[in-house]
Order: structure tokens, then C-alpha cells, then sequence
């Protein structure tokens, strides 16, 4: 019996099987995307060099949860910003004048840096987690290297024997090179 | 849109995706001699800088020309200076990209490295300006033996988190936008910068998915710096403002600083800009509109920086306060007379001509104010630190004659050398103008209009 080594099927894994269409015009992918829709395809790939309102308007696609981790963390660190301030002060009180140990008005300085500190710091990880690990679950995937420059394309996963009518449906809607994978 | 990319003298035809993204990985390829030569004046600046450091650190903060009461000066003058520089990179960034300027594609990556590189330059002059350089870390809140906990009713300790929290987010800004780019390099690329960039790159690939999340990121991001940029400058403003010495004790510096900061920042851009565009021949992507924004943007908030200049006068005269006149009195007459006026002209005067046309639209011309914009701005924290203190009205016989030394010159020197040299080490192995935004303002390739190369 031959012996597999089991990182191999964690950082090679096998490619999905489907077809891959290359397109050169945005309104061609347009149409691709609304007829595998229409077809009943959910879990095709589109690939664009820039960010499209109408690619993501054809998918449908939900807003980003990216939102929530900005809100979170921007709490959080409003939060830390007073926990640290508040606590530093009565830990190790300066008294001057009478004046209140713990007072808000300074605080809210570091309050707001800390807020925008940890906002941005977890919306880098919100589009992490979200997008780049996307990449990792992706990469099995087929890929061209022109969708990063002047190439729209879509990848839909099929059994083999389905790919011939989903390389029909993509060479009707004006797909320029349609592969197997 | 499409016009804020393509120059007047090229058809519109010849500027497509494929087009976009060659020229700006033509910029990662060789360079040519003049950019040897003006990284090894970088690297010859920074050297001079290092060495005047290394005596300081040898022999003390008595090497500075620091004489009574004037213990701030040039090197808080060129903190500020730095951080002022940044501004304008965030402002391009992220709040016309709020605004939906389509203008900012072609100039906003440059500006942006600008910003990155000008905070981490003007963090330098804090430590070296305390003295005991090796106790920096006691500014920051870290438990330790004595218990002992930073005042955070000190504008320093608010300088210090909206310093950190600015090159913070100002880089990961900066590495978020570069992602797509890189991507887009790695496809084009081979060899070493291949493999470089296909772990920088970190896997990006331009699916739905990925755009999906990472265009509102991207949103969020601009939101938060937005806050940011402002509050950064207003901060560093009240490090002075909170102070009671006259000169500085004033309402209105918050604004004034976010003007000032964004104004040297902005002629900073065209400074950088000029020779960038000559090296790597992107006269195609950046143009003389590009030019004629920034200019515009630089008169705008030059004339801020101009009525700012009035009001301080005029409230120095109308408030009648004796100590406070005294001490403009003696900024515009006083022995550091050239130095105010140095300011003046170059801040406030210099760039009127920007309201005529033909200045704008003129790069030499704008390459050449630029440089007297910054030099303006420079002087200006000078003015406002070195030149309020030597003038103290309190006890003026106690005052002692303010001179800098070389000490204050070369390392002021080594902090141009050492900005330059990050940045043109960044342009030539990073894509210096956004890929995928570029492509953003282009009409998109249809059937129905087809674009091609």
C-alpha cells in the first residue's frame, strides 16, 4: 500500500474539477453570471482585476461581515482606551489642586486614538479571515494569471460529464477561452 | 472619468487595463543611473545624520545649541515638520477616496508611501530630543517595579498614542491597498521577484469573494483614518497649545496645524512626484491634470494657513494682552526677523500664483514652489517653537542668545536622507501607483464599446 502523506492533502490538494472561462468584457461576464444563475449555480467563482458594483450586484451577494469586526473592535478599544487611562490614574494618583484623579476630558484623547487603533487593527482581520483565508479554501481552484490584469473570468465547479454544457453556456455569453480543470 | 487618467495629447484608446499594468510594473525593472544617484545621495545624507547622532548620544543633548529657555527646537521643529509631511498621504487616501475623487488613482500609492515613511522619520526626533535616548521606553504604560504609570493628562502621552496609532494604521492602510497591486505584479513578474511577490501577494487572486470583503474593509479603513489624520496634527498642535507660553497658548492652533500639515504635505506630494514620473516614465498615468489638483489642493489650504497667519496678529494686537503682543512683536522684529519672514513669504505669498493657470499647469514652476513651500513650512515650526521660546517675554534679561549647531543641521539633514531613502527603495520594488485603482476610473472593456490596445 502506498503510504500518503497527509500535509499533502492539506497544502496540495487536489484541483476541483470544472471549467474555467476567460472573458474580455465585463457586460459578457454580466450575462454569464445571470444565466448560471438563472441555471441554478451557486458556488461559481468570478474573477476581476478591479472591484465591479455590477459583478456584485449580478451575484446578489450579501454586504460583507467585515462591518461587524470594525464595530467590535472599535468598542473594544474605546473600552481599553478608558479601562487603561481610569485605572493607571487611580493605581497611581498625581493629586493636584483638588482636581478629580480620573478626569474624562484628557481621557477621551486616548480614548479615540485607542478606538481608531483597534478598529482598524480588526477590520485587517476581519478582511483576513474573510478574504484571504478564502484564498487558502481557493486554492484548488482553477486560475489565470490575467484576471489580475485585463481579464474578467468564472469558474464553475461541475462533475465531469456536466462540462460540456456549462463550456456551451460560456461560449455563448461571449467567453473568449473556456478550459477544463 | 476617464479623462482624469488620460493625458490631453493621448487618444483615449491607448490607456487600457493592459496598458495600466505594464507601465506601472515597468517602474520595478531597472531604474537608470539617475536613481542610483539620487539613492546614493540619500544614503550619503543619512550618513551624515548617523554620524551627528553617534556624537550626540557620546557627549549629550549640550552638543545642540540649547541655551535658556529655548530647550525646544530644531529637532521638535522637524518632528513636527515629518509629521505634518504624513498628512497630506492620508488626506489623498483616504478622505478623497471618501470623496469619490477619481483623480487620487494615480497619486495616492506615492502619497501614501510618503506618509508611512514620514512617520517613521519624524518618530526619530521624540527620543533623540529627550536626551537619554536609551530610556525611550519609559514612555510607554508597561507595569513595572515601581508601579509607576505615564501622566495621561500630558498632551505628550496623547502625542505619543496618536503618533503610534497613526503609523500603525497609516502602514496596515498602506500594505491593504498594495495587496491587489502586488498581485497584479506577481502575474507579470519572473524570477526572485516572482517568489517575492507571491508571498507578498498573499494569495490575492481577485475573486467575488475577495473584492467582496476587501473593498468594505477598505471603506472602513478610509472611515477610521479620516478621524485620524485630523486628530494626529490637532495632538501634536496641542503639545504646545496646553502650554502657556505665548506664541503657543492658543485656541486656534488645532486647525491651523491640520492646514499647515496638509499644505507641506500636499507640496511634498509634487516635490516627490516630479523626478518619480521622470525616472519611470509614467507621464501617461500621472498628468498635468494630476498637477493642476494638487496645486489647487496646496492653494486651498495655503490660504488657511495665510488666514491663520492674520488671525494670530490680530489677536496677538486686538487681545491686548502685553505679554502676547511682546511676543509677536519680537517674532516679526526680533532677531529672528528672517526667519518669520521667510515663512511668511513662502507660505503665505509664494502661492497665490497658483491662481493663475498657467502656474498650475506648469510642472517646473510647481517642482520649484513646492520646494519653497516646504522650506516655508519648515520655518514655520521653527517660528512657532525655537522663535516663541527665545522671545519669552517673562524675563527677557534671563534670556540667552539662540543659536543651532551642526549637531541640529546634520541631523536634520540625515532625516531627508533617511525619508528619501525608504521612499525610493519602496518605488522601485513596490508598483508606486495603485494597479487595480487606476483601472477603477477606466471605462471598463464591453462588447458594445470595445477598448483596445
Amino acid at each position: 500500500m502506498k503510504l500518503v502523506n497527509p500535509l499533502t492533502a492539506i497544502f496540495h490538494p487536489p484541483p476541483t474539477p470544472g471549467v474555467l472561462g476567460v472573458f474580455g468584457h465585463l457586460d459578457a461576464t454580466l450575462e454569464a453570471i445571470g444565466r448560471l444563475r438563472g441555471g441554478g449555480h451557486v458556488d461559481f467563482t468570478v474573477y476581476s482585476p478591479i472591484p465591479r458594483h455590477e459583478i456584485e450586484d449580478a451575484l446578489g451577494q450579501a454586504v460583507s461581515p467585515v462591518r461587524m469586526f470594525t464595530l467590535i473592535g472599535g468598542i473594544a478599544g474605546c473600552a481599553i482606551g478608558a479601562w487603561i487611562t481610569l485605572y493607571m490614574s487611580y493605581d497611581w494618583p498625581i493629586v493636584l489642586g483638588g482636581k478629580p484623579i480620573g478626569s474624562i476630558p484628557p481621557y477621551v484623547v486616548i480614548m479615540f486614538e485607542m478606538t481608531v487603533l483597534f478598529g482598524a487593527l480588526s477590520t485587517i482581520l476581519g478582511i483576513g479571515f474573510n478574504a484571504l483565508f478564502a484564498a487558502r479554501r481557493l486554492g484548488t481552484v482553477a486560475y489565470d494569471a490575467r484576471f489580475t490584469n485585463d481579464k474578467f473570468g468564472i469558474f464553475v465547479p461541475c462533475a465531469p460529464e456536466r462540462q460540456g454544457q456549462i463550456e456551451a453556456l460560456l461560449r455563448s455569453t461571449g467567453a473568449e477561452e473556456v478550459r477544463r480543470a | 472619468m476617464a479623462q482624469a487618467v488620460v493625458s490631453e495629447k493621448a487618444p483615449v484608446t491607448r490607456v487600457t487595463y493592459d496598458f495600466v499594468t505594464r507601465a506601472i510594473t515597468r517602474t520595478l525593472g531597472s531604474p537608470g543611473r539617475g536613481y542610483f544617484a539620487l539613492l546614493g545621495s540619500a544614503v550619503a545624507l543619512l550618513g551624515v545624520g548617523i554620524t551627528c547622532l553617534l556624537f550626540l548620544l557620546r557627549y549629550g543633548l549640550g552638543l545642540a545649541g540649547y541655551s535658556h529657555p529655548v530647550y525646544w527646537a530644531v529637532y521638535i521643529t522637524c518632528f513636527v515638520f515629518w509629521v505634518g509631511i504624513a498628512h497630506s498621504g492620508t488626506l489623498i487616501s483616504a478622505i478623497l477616496f471618501l470623496f469619490r475623487s477619481g483623480w487620487r488613482t494615480a497619486v495616492y500609492r506615492t502619497a501614501e508611501a510618503m506618509t508611512v515613511f514620514a512617520v517613521m522619520t519624524a518618530g526619530l526626533f521624540p527620543l533623540i530630543h529627550i536626551g537619554r535616548q536609551w530610556y525611550f521606553y519609559w514612555l510607554l504604560p508597561y507595569p513595572n517595579e515601581r508601579g509607576l504609570w505615564p501622566n495621561f493628562k500630558s498632551p505628550l502621552i496623547w502625542d505619543e498614542f496618536a503618533i503610534g496609532t497613526y503609523f500603525t494604521v497609516s502602514t496596515v492602510f498602506l500594505i491593504m491597498g498594495l495587496i491587489p497591486d502586488i498581485a497584479a505584479a506577481r502575474d507579470v513578474a519572473t524570477g526572485w521577484r516572482k517568489r517575492l511577490y507571491a508571498y507578498t501577494g498573499l494569495g490575492w487572486r481577485g475573486t467575488n469573494e475577495q473584492w467582496r470583503h476587501y473593498s468594505r474593509g477598505y471603506l472602513y479603513l478610509a472611515a477610521l483614518a479620516t478621524p485620524l489624520v485630523l486628530s494626529v496634527h490637532s495632538v501634536v498642535s496641542w503639545d504646545f497649545a496646553m502650554a502657556i507660553v505665548p506664541g503657543w497658548h492658543a485656541t486656534i492652533f488645532a486647525p491651523y496645524f491640520v492646514a499647515g500639515a496638509i499644505y507641506s504635505g500636499v507640496a511634498m506630494v509634487i516635490t516627490l512626484l516630479v523626478p518619480i514620473r521622470k525616472l519611470f516614465h509614467l507621464e501617461e498615468l500621472i498628468t498635468v491634470h494630476h498637477f493642476e489638483n494638487l496645486a489647487k489642493l496646496c492653494l486651498l489650504t495655503g490660504m488657511i494657513v495665510a488666514y491663520a497667519y492674520c488671525t494670530e496678529y490680530f489677536t496677538a494686537w486686538f487681545g491686548g494682552h502685553p505679554d502676547e503682543r511682546a511676543a509677536f512683536w519680537y517674532r516679526a522684529f526680533g532677531p529672528f526677523w528672517w526667519a518669520t519672514w521667510t515663512m511668511n513669504i513662502c507660505n503665505a505669498f509664494l502661492p497665490q500664483l497658483l491662481w493663475f493657470k498657467k502656474i498650475r499647469t506648469n510642472i517646473l514652476a510647481l517642482f520649484v514652489m513646492s520646494i519653497f513651500v516646504n522650506i516655508g513650512m519648515w520655518f514655520e515650526r521653527y517660528v512657532i517653537i525655537a522663535v516663541s521660546l527665545a522671545g519669552e517675554p517673562y524675563e527677557r534679561f534671563a534670556n540667552a542668545p539662540y543659536n543651532p549647531t551642526w549637531a541640529d543641521w546634520g541631523i536634520m539633514a540625515g532625516s531627508f536622507g533617511w525619508f528619501f531613502m525608504w521612499f525610493l527603495l519602496f518605488v522601485k520594488n513596490f508598483p508606486a501607483v495603485s494597479i487595480s485603482e487606476v483601472k477603477e476610473v477606466l471605462p471598463p472593456p464591453t462588447r458594445a464599446k470595445a477598448v483596445h490596445a
